[in-house]
């Protein structure tokens, strides 16, 4: 379903201070996969996100999704931003923060209203609809936003560190929030994050970047028993034994 | 912090009252033609203005001669600068070459006092309405249209760009997100013009060609040496500058309580 072949990305070309984020990086993501991306800070990886989503035109190579070649952002694709505090619109109140980007669908006001209170029905935040995202807590915020993309009905999610600025506690509601919602809605979702943890947890494969300029240096297939729970798939020893792994490929290639 | 609210306000009158009553002895000790006493002042008011039938809410005919005037002109020019100063700011705030190209110029303008302008209007408008209404726009175009611009410009970057993430329209982006984004500095710069409005509002009744109007008013019962009148109209602009000022306040904690609401209580 999305397919990334020989990405090159680098900021200032020509310049003596050019920096080469992303140089030869291939993947592909199949269609209802749950691919989490780790690597170490500054590896490249919102530079890649940014990519597929069309927000930023990559210097090399070619992205595509669903055979389309990526040149503005597609129409089947949302993304949640880790800063949700910056990507809300605070003027707005929640539900219609939520339905503000069905305009687009062919809806009228009482289908999208419809559509962003089951959205928001789902990420558990029935009865928010008229507040503002202020009144809400950081881990309600980030709800509001991933409903804001699962109203959308995408087929491919991109959630970049979504969880990176919520304590420890709301962060794993909101991983097993996001397991729960791919179960009702066939999507593909692309999950970035710094967490080796994280991936594996949620992930059903996990890809590690090198840094910059970063390239694919692990891809590995997640296969924990399902549902997967906080405690018990924590203790696992598959969990165990990939965490392991994927940290190893991390600071490997982290270490300078 | 209600308690605290309300023992301001006490205190806020309080202080009021003991300015005015000081205001009326000093004024009474001098007996001074050119500066009557306050109750004096408020008489000759009630008199001039208030004194009127039901029918007109009390008003007078010096009243509804007088005042009205002044406010229709004050608030069409209010109205037509922060119109055009809020739409050419944001047209300036999404072009960042225009802005780039146009910020020395519009500084320039922005800098000159309106009143060394007068004769320039004169010429262009001749004498009466549509000079003063010209000349309050002029006046007060400029911190409207600089502020909407910078806050068209400072748009948060991750708005923008979850706007591109999810496709929204031009319209859309403009009307939902920029212009609201703008929406804090555009109050700034409209509280502005307001209380600008007032003083040119007055400054372009001074000139030749004025038959009525507050500030007409004003320079007329000082050419008669009728001084109560004059008072009486300074202290209706100063109570009026007021008013305007609250209501406006009112208005801004309405249409920018999420702003304020995000930001923490204004210190």
């Amino acid at each position: 379903m999305l397919e990334i072949d020989n990405l090159s990305h680098v900021y200032g070309g020509g310049s003596p201070n050019a920096h080469h984020a992303i140089e030869g990086l291939n993947l592909s993501v199949a269609e209802g996969e749950l691919l989490c991306i780790v690597g170490p800070s500054g590896a490249g990886k919102s530079t890649l996100l940014r990519s597929i989503a069309g927000l930023i035109s990559p210097t090399g190579g070619q992205i595509r999704i669903e055979g389309n070649v990526v040149r503005q952002t597609p129409d089947n694709l949302a993304v949640v931003f880790q800063d949700y505090s910056r990507s809300l619109f605070p003027w707005m109140s929640v539900v219609d923060n939520v339905a503000l980007p069905l305009r687009r669908k062919n809806m009228d006001k009482r289908q999208r209203r419809e559509a962003a209170h089951e959205a928001l029905e789902s990420v558990g935040l029935a009865g928010a609809e008229r507040k503002y995202p202020f009144q809400l807590s950081g881990g309600m915020q980030q709800r509001v936003a991933i409903a804001r993309a699962l109203a959308y009905r995408p087929a491919l999610m991109l959630m970049d560190e979504p969880f990176g600025s919520v304590d420890a506690q709301t962060r794993e509601d909101l991983e097993d929030l996001v397991l729960k919602v791919r179960g009702h809605h066939k999507m593909t979702i692309v999950l970035i994050t710094h967490d080796i943890d994280e991936s594996v947890y949620v992930g059903d494969r996990v890809v590690v970047l090198s840094k910059a300029p970063a390239h694919v240096v692990g891809d590995l297939k997640v296969e924990l028993p399902t549902p997967r729970d906080q405690i018990s798939t924590r203790e696992h020893p598959d969990f165990v034994h990939l965490r392991a792994e994927v940290g190893r490929l991390v600071r490997g290639h982290a270490a300078v | 912090m209600r308690t605290r609210g309300m023992r301001t306000t006490v205190f806020r009158a309080l202080v009021l009252v003991v300015l005015v009553i000081a205001w009326e002895g000093v004024t009474r000790a001098a007996g001074s033609a050119f500066f009557p006493p306050p109750s004096t002042i408020l008489g000759r008011m009630h008199a001039m203005w208030f004194s009127g039938p039901v029918g007109t809410l009390f008003l007078t005919d010096a009243a509804v001669g007088n005042i009205l005037p002044s406010l229709g002109r004050m608030f069409a020019g209010f109205a037509g600068g922060a119109l055009a100063g809020v739409a050419l700011g944001l047209a300036l705030g999404l072009s960042a070459r225009a802005y780039d190209y146009l910020d020395g110029v519009l500084q320039f303008l922005r800098a000159i006092p309106p009143p060394a302008l007068v004769t320039v209007f004169l010429v262009v408008f001749g004498f009466g309405l549509r000079m003063q209404l010209a000349f309050i726009v002029f006046s007060i175009v400029w911190p409207v249209l600089l502020n909407t611009a910078d806050g068209a410009r400072s748009v948060e970057p991750l708005h923008l760009e979850t706007c591109r993430a999810f496709r929204l329209s031009r319209a859309e982006r403009l009307f939902r997100v920029v212009l609201p984004s703008a929406l804090p500095k555009m109050f700034a710069g409209l509280r502005l013009a307001l209380s600008l409005s007032l003083i040119v509002m007055v400054f372009s009744e001074l000139l030749p060609g004025t038959t009525n109007g507050i500030g007409f008013q004003i320079t007329d019962a000082y050419s008669t040496f009728d001084l109560p009148a004059m008072w009486a109209g300074i202290v209706l602009l100063g109570v009026l500058g007021y008013l305007f000022n609250e209501l406006f306040l009112v208005v801004e904690r309405r249409v920018l309580a999420w702003h304020q609401a995000a930001q923490g209580p204004p210190g």
